[in-house]
């Protein structure tokens, strides 16, 4: 394809689309795929032909549409109103949407709000839930089927591309850098900097690599984004590499993501026959492709050079830094690791600017953050704020606090590397260092509510017994550290743990920080020295009464 | 550039053909992945798609195919949790313990899915009918909890809902290569 096509090929779209007057989203992500979503679009789709409406009515799947809980979600966008946004929709009511709503539309009419059974089936836009977000990487959700790439061009998609191919790689580097963007994965180490490191190693085989891994329980933003928008995530594979002048790219996905594997490769094969990648990239000159590779179940391949070794059909330990993956990598070769999410914001950032970008946010951390916001939230999906908004707008407005009854007693972020929240804290706003300062970490982004009833002693019990199952074991800190700390929790868990342990906690703790080979071992403590400093009490009133406690 | 090879079905399943001959399955297996560096666990995958499991045979005559010894084989086995190395159930039943599932109840529904089977956690039952097993996080976590049995999701069960799961995977009868689309009723 050469450069000046996209316009030509996104008018194309634009005027395809234009000529329907109402188009119909359903999320199609594998969560509302559970929930039969495709039986809603053929449902949708079998009522539209028996009506003769296909010419009016386009029918789409979509990304992820946030509100997961109360999926599978369908939008409706027209030409003469606003979206209306139908929720918990079953295959059996695509009638009642269509007779309904999509009727009285196309006939003209004005649907406030949809009344009799849909009633309860639509959701209000203005909630907080949507209108205190700030979209920007999952801005195309609900608005664009991620199986077309029509589509996305449509949506200025590979324009950011197009630009960068016009730019040296300093000059790209320059451009991440000065955005501030931070890696999503959880560390919130500079990407233009990354960037810059391996630009700097000279060398014939350069890789850029996707890491799709996304072990951590409870999240799932990384597979959203894969599955709803995965040639924004190719499309920032290939600025990336124009960057540091890599020459392959790996996509590094977890195999329990079969959707998003499916979505990406679809992708994949369309940017390749489109001339996006492939032997000539945009008429450019330039050869770039892409190859797969599927994870194994084992979190410890989220780690950089376990992934790397797992690529390389080896068991998943990590090795020593340095030399850093920048230096030897992936077949020795000069690697960089980047997140799904971290690669998903590059395309926005070349085409509105750095300046842009950083203009939302805080001081140091910068732009907008998926939320995997889930637990006891009244609330429960995908969410995407911007960073320096307060933790209590995130749970209580967006996340609508609870419906258990019960009070809020803290969230935990970052998953089995990160920390308890307590909700007296929660007046701080969302940043890498405000969420370190607290004892947790902003980590890949899950975000669990929990309530009164809920005992942050097991739920540290649980993530320690996580971390402890999935430890490669090359390193004793890790290995013998993690089933001894353990030991001592779930001595505490059935009430039979002293004073002492507690103690020893810290102290195996403490080894394990220092010494683990790698960021599973390091921060495998965490939840539970954050459960420990914030509420202190649900350990100690677990502890044996102190007279039949040894001296 | 080399013609990238399919993935997806590669780890959604292609339907287990009865081959003419299974060792041919091998062989075609390993033509697929062996002239890609470093694909042993790609061909793992997709032996395991197609039998459910990775045999100690097929483990054997792959390493010979593809130029990798038995103990490299089984060092990738033995440490990725996705590979089971004996025969499933039929009806493989993954309990998601992710964290979500668990501030939800999962334990719950796993200990009941462990009593109405009568089996433990790793374990088939007798007749090869049904295989329970715990997973880590299947990224639904907006419906916890939840079960996938071949691939098909059952979201916001209530942790009582073993009987319920067991009632609804005989109606569904779901398998690997099933079409999303045949919700049988």
């Amino acid at each position: 394809m050469k450069p000046e096509e996209l316009e030509v090929k996104a008018a194309a779209e634009l005027a395809k689309q234009q000529a329907f007057d109402v188009r119909l989203f359903t999320c199609s992500s594998r969560g509302c795929q559970s929930s039969e979503a495709l039986g809603v679009i053929t449902g949708l789709k079998a009522e539209l032909k028996a009506k003769h409406l296909e010419s009016r009515v386009q029918v789409n799947g979509s990304g992820c549409m946030g509100l997961c809980s109360k999926g599978p979600l369908v939008r409706m966008t027209s030409k003469t109103q606003k979206d209306i946004l139908f929720s918990e929709i079953k295959p059996e009511m695509a009638g009642m949407i269509v007779d309904q709503v999509v009727v009285p539309v196309l006939e003209g009419k004005k649907i406030e709000k949809p009344g009799g059974d849909l009633e309860r089936h639509t959701l209000n836009l203005s909630d907080p839930f949507f209108a205190m977000q700030v979209y920007s990487v999952l801005e195309n959700n609900g608005k664009m089927d991620p199986e077309k790439l029509d589509d996305y061009i449509a949506r200025d998609g590979y324009k950011a591309l197009r630009k960068a191919l016009t730019m040296s790689a300093e000059d790209i580097c320059k451009e991440m850098l000065a955005s501030g963007l931070r890696g999503r994965g959880g560390a919130g180490f500079p990407t233009g900097l990354k960037w810059d490191l391996t630009r700097n190693v000279e060398s014939e085989v350069k890789y850029i690599i996707c890491n799709g891994d996304e072990g951590d329980p409870g999240a799932f933003m990384d597979g959203s984004v894969l599955e709803g928008d995965p040639h924004a995530v190719i499309e920032g594979m290939l600025i990336a590499a124009r960057a540091m002048n890599a020459t392959n790219g790996v996509f590094y996905i977890r195999a329990e993501y079969p959707l998003a594997v499916e979505r990406v490769e679809k992708a994949l094969r369309q940017a390749r026959a489109a001339g996006l990648i492939g032997k000539n990239v945009m008429d450019s000159g330039w050869a770039f492709d892409f190859e797969i590779r599927l994870g194994a179940g084992a979190f410890v391949c989220g780690e950089e050079t376990a992934l790397i070794a797992s690529i390389e059909g080896k068991r998943g330990t990590p090795r020593p830094r340095p030399p850093f993956p920048a230096v030897k990598g992936l077949w020795d070769q000069p690697s960089c690791i980047n997140n799904v999410e971290t690669l998903a914001n590059v395309p926005i950032i070349l085409q509105k600017g750095a300046q842009w970008f950083a203009s939302r946010g805080t001081e140091k951390s910068k732009g907008t953050k998926l939320f995997a916001l889930t637990g006891k939230s009244k609330n429960n999906g995908l969410v995407e704020v911007p960073m320096g908004m307060t933790l209590r707008d995130v749970i209580e407005k967006i996340g609508g606090g609870t419906d258990s009854g019960l009070k809020i007693k803290a969230i935990q972020t970052g998953g089995p590397s990160g920390g308890m929240i307590p909700e007296h804290q929660f007046d701080t706003p969302v940043s890498y260092e405000n969420l370190q300062q607290l004892g947790s970490m902003m980590g890949s982004g899950g975000m669990i509510v929990i309530d009164e009833h809920d005992s942050v002693v097991e739920l540290a019990q649980f993530y320690l017994d996580f971390c402890v199952d999935e430890s490669c074991g090359k390193c004793a800190p890790c290995r013998i550290g993690g089933t001894q700390m353990l030991h001592l929790l779930n001595k505490i868990v059935d009430g039979k743990g002293t004073a002492e342990d507690i103690k020893t906690i810290r102290k195996v703790a403490k080894a394990m920080q220092k010494a683990s080979l790698c960021a599973l071992g390091q921060t495998a403590p965490n939840p539970t020295l954050s459960a420990i400093r914030h509420f202190e009490h649900e350990f100690t009133e677990r502890l044996l009464p102190v007279a039949t406690t040894k001296a | 550039m080399s013609t990238p090879i399919d993935v997806a079905t590669t780890v959604k399943g292609a339907a287990p053909k009865a081959a003419a001959d299974p060792k041919d399955e091998i062989t075609l297996i390993a033509n697929k992945w062996k002239n890609k560096r470093g694909s042993l666990i790609m061909a793992l995958h997709d032996l395991q798609s197609r039998v459910g499991y990775v045999p100690r045979e097929s483990a054997m005559r792959l390493g010979r195919e593809m130029g990798v010894p038995l103990a490299r084989i089984y060092e990738v086995v033995t440490f990725y949790n996705y590979f089971k190395l004996e025969a499933p159930g039929k009806y493989v039943i993954s309990v998601c313990l992710g964290t979500a599932c668990h501030i939800k109840g999962s334990a719950e529904l796993l200990a009941g899915m462990e009593k109405e089977l009568n089996v433990h956690e790793g374990q088939s039952t007798p007749d090869k009918e049904y295989h329970l097993q715990a997973v880590r996080c299947l990224g639904c976590c907006g419906l916890a909890p939840l079960v996938s049995v071949n691939g098909k999701v059952y979201a916001k069960l209530k942790t009582n809902d073993s009987h319920h799961v067991i009632e609804r995977i005989q109606i569904d009868k779901p398998m690997a290569e099933a079409d999303h689309e045949s919700l049988a009723e």
